[in-house]
């Protein structure tokens, strides 16, 4: 449930669930977002869901803070878990050139890298969040062993498909960035597809990710 | 059968781009509304030339396009605060903001720069005809969405013109932009990480405007501003307007192409009715942040959007 909700500046809607990152705030975040996203609320131009926040922003000339609040706090939330989430695989190779921090994560998380890959290709992972960049999936949870922080330098490009991980999460690069990332592989798969007008996201908040080894001809011949 | 008119770039200007209204409802994917940074410079180019106040125009930053019309007599207008000519044969006419122009085939309408200012807006009395990406044709770089692919434009590019307006009559509106020093702050969710002094700093002192500044984030150097907290948050949304402070204690605002989820505190939101002022700001301005309730914000709000209405009301059509 919502635990509070604040004005960010004069034209969004704060809504907070709670301090901890865990599968279970989220949900409520995500069932919160998925209701008002289908409600149609008029003036609501905006929601951005992540790990334990809902931001709602609004159009000013058509609303205000009050209005909406008041909205908000009433909204029936569907509580039965109507809202179907997918299972997806995401393909990644692992090849030297692509796994760009693995000595690093060596050393860091004292383990080597079969070690490493096994931990990571046993998990499934839940999608949190989407976004920073157009489709950046934010997944979790990484087991204890495998958290490490970010480049103490981030990187002033990161490659396009490149995956990440750093504290019990892990994410994909949809678009070339700047970012601290570790990175331990790249897809060929498309996680972000603009000439996709609905959906252009392949992975969505709520949906469970496993990741797939393939070798490096599979990725040169991937076809989606 | 009419040949088509269309805009040649003989120069392309520092950072030229389509845009529109933006587009909404796609944060939760990772997409900004992006749209023109100077919405109220926006619509009066449209308003000028006598469209529909929503549709695409060129923005341009600084140092804006130098362009070769070719087709049918077309008026264009300009906004903001900039400097251009129009050549036509060995001519040089001298352009005016906030009023209409007529160009003719092999005009050459060069945008030279905007003057202490950073964005300036060409309308075209018809349509640019270009590419709608999720409902707005505004080139978001970053995403590559948008009119032209998603990049900005280049010299030697072609710029289609449809459906000219057959009313090529001068149209004016006397108006100056007004410069802004101090900007209207609402405290943000994380006010209470920084330290007392810190928090009185904020409101007291004055900030400059870093070169570090774009359509995604304007950066400010001046005093540190002290966390006491914690300099990280859990990563969430993010809006325009949002003056995040990361480790080094130097703020950043959050502009219309922003990242939409962020992890650093954030220590205040800038008011939606100094939002357009903002962004003119030049690098090396200095800024001071004013507090503000909510319901001033609302209020100021109220009588921006009033007067911008006023303005769009108050322009004269000469015959």
């Amino acid at each position: 449930m919502i635990k509070n909700i604040l004005n960010l500046g004069d034209a969004a809607l704060y809504c907070d669930f709670g301090q901890e990152v865990n599968k279970d705030i989220n949900s409520q975040v995500i069932k919160y977002f998925k209701s008002i996203q289908k409600t149609n609320i008029y003036g609501i131009n905006n929601l951005t869901p992540s790990y334990n926040k809902l931001i709602i922003s609004f159009d000013l000339k058509k609303t205000n803070f009050k209005n909406l609040k008041k909205l908000i706090e009433n909204l029936d939330i569907k509580d039965q878990n109507n809202f179907k989430n997918d299972k997806k695989e995401i393909p990644i190779c692992c090849d030297e050139n692509f796994a760009l921090d693995i000595e690093r994560l060596e050393q860091k998380l004292k383990m080597n890298r079969e070690k490493i890959y096994n931990n990571f290709f046993k998990k499934e992972f839940f999608c949190y969040m989407t976004g920073f960049i157009a489709g950046m999936p934010f997944l979790g949870d990484l087991d204890t062993n495998m958290r490490v922080k970010r480049l103490e330098t981030p990187r002033v490009k990161v490659p396009r498909g490149s995956v990440g991980i750093t504290e019990q999460f892990a994410n994909i690069y949809t678009f070339e960035s700047p970012g601290g990332w570790n990175i331990i592989g790249n897809t060929p798969s498309k996680i972000f597809d603009s000439s996709k007008e609905i959906d252009p996201n392949l992975i969505n908040p709520g949906d469970t990710i496993i990741f797939k080894k393939i070798t490096k001809d599979q990725y040169q011949n991937y076809n989606e | 059968m009419n040949k088509k008119s269309y805009f040649k770039i003989i120069r392309a200007g520092i950072n030229t781009t389509f845009q529109d209204q933006g587009r909404k409802n796609l944060y939760h994917i990772g997409i900004p509304f992006s749209g023109a940074m100077d919405n109220r410079n926006y619509l009066l180019s449209n308003a000028l030339v006598g469209n529909n106040y929503e549709l695409p125009v060129l923005e341009f930053a600084y140092q804006g396009p130098l362009l070769r019309y070719s087709g049918k007599k077309m008026n264009i207008a300009i906004t903001g605060d900039v400097n251009f000519t129009i050549k036509r044969n060995s001519n040089f006419i001298n352009g005016i903001c906030y009023e209409t122009f007529t160009i003719e085939d092999g005009d050459e309408l060069d945008i030279i720069s905007t003057n202490k200012s950073v964005y300036g807006y060409l309308a075209v009395g018809g349509e640019f005809s270009v590419k709608y990406q999720f409902s707005s044709c505004s080139i978001n770089t970053r995403a590559n969405i948008g009119a032209n692919k998603g990049k900005k434009l280049e010299s030697n590019q072609k710029i289609e013109l449809t459906r000219l307006n057959q009313n090529i009559s001068y149209r004016k509106l006397d108006y100056i932009n007004t410069k802004i020093e101090n900007i209207r702050v609402i405290k943000g969710t994380n006010f209470d990480y920084f330290s007392e002094e810190a928090k009185k700093t904020f409101f007291e002192k004055e900030f400059t405007i870093s070169k570090l500044s774009d359509r995604m984030g304007m950066r400010l150097e001046g005093p540190k501003l002290e966390n006491i907290v914690d300099t990280n948050i859990k990563s969430e949304g993010l809006i325009k307007g949002v003056i995040q402070v990361p480790a080094d204690g130097n703020p950043i605002i959050m502009l219309s192409d922003h990242g939409t989820i962020g992890g650093y505190p954030k220590i205040g939101v800038i008011i939606s009715a100094d939002y357009d002022r903002l962004v003119q700001l030049i690098p090396g301005s200095k800024i001071k942040f004013k507090e503000i309730e909510l319901s001033g914000a609302e209020s100021l709000f109220k009588l921006y959007e009033l007067e911008t209405q006023n303005l769009i009301s108050q322009i004269n059509e000469f015959n």
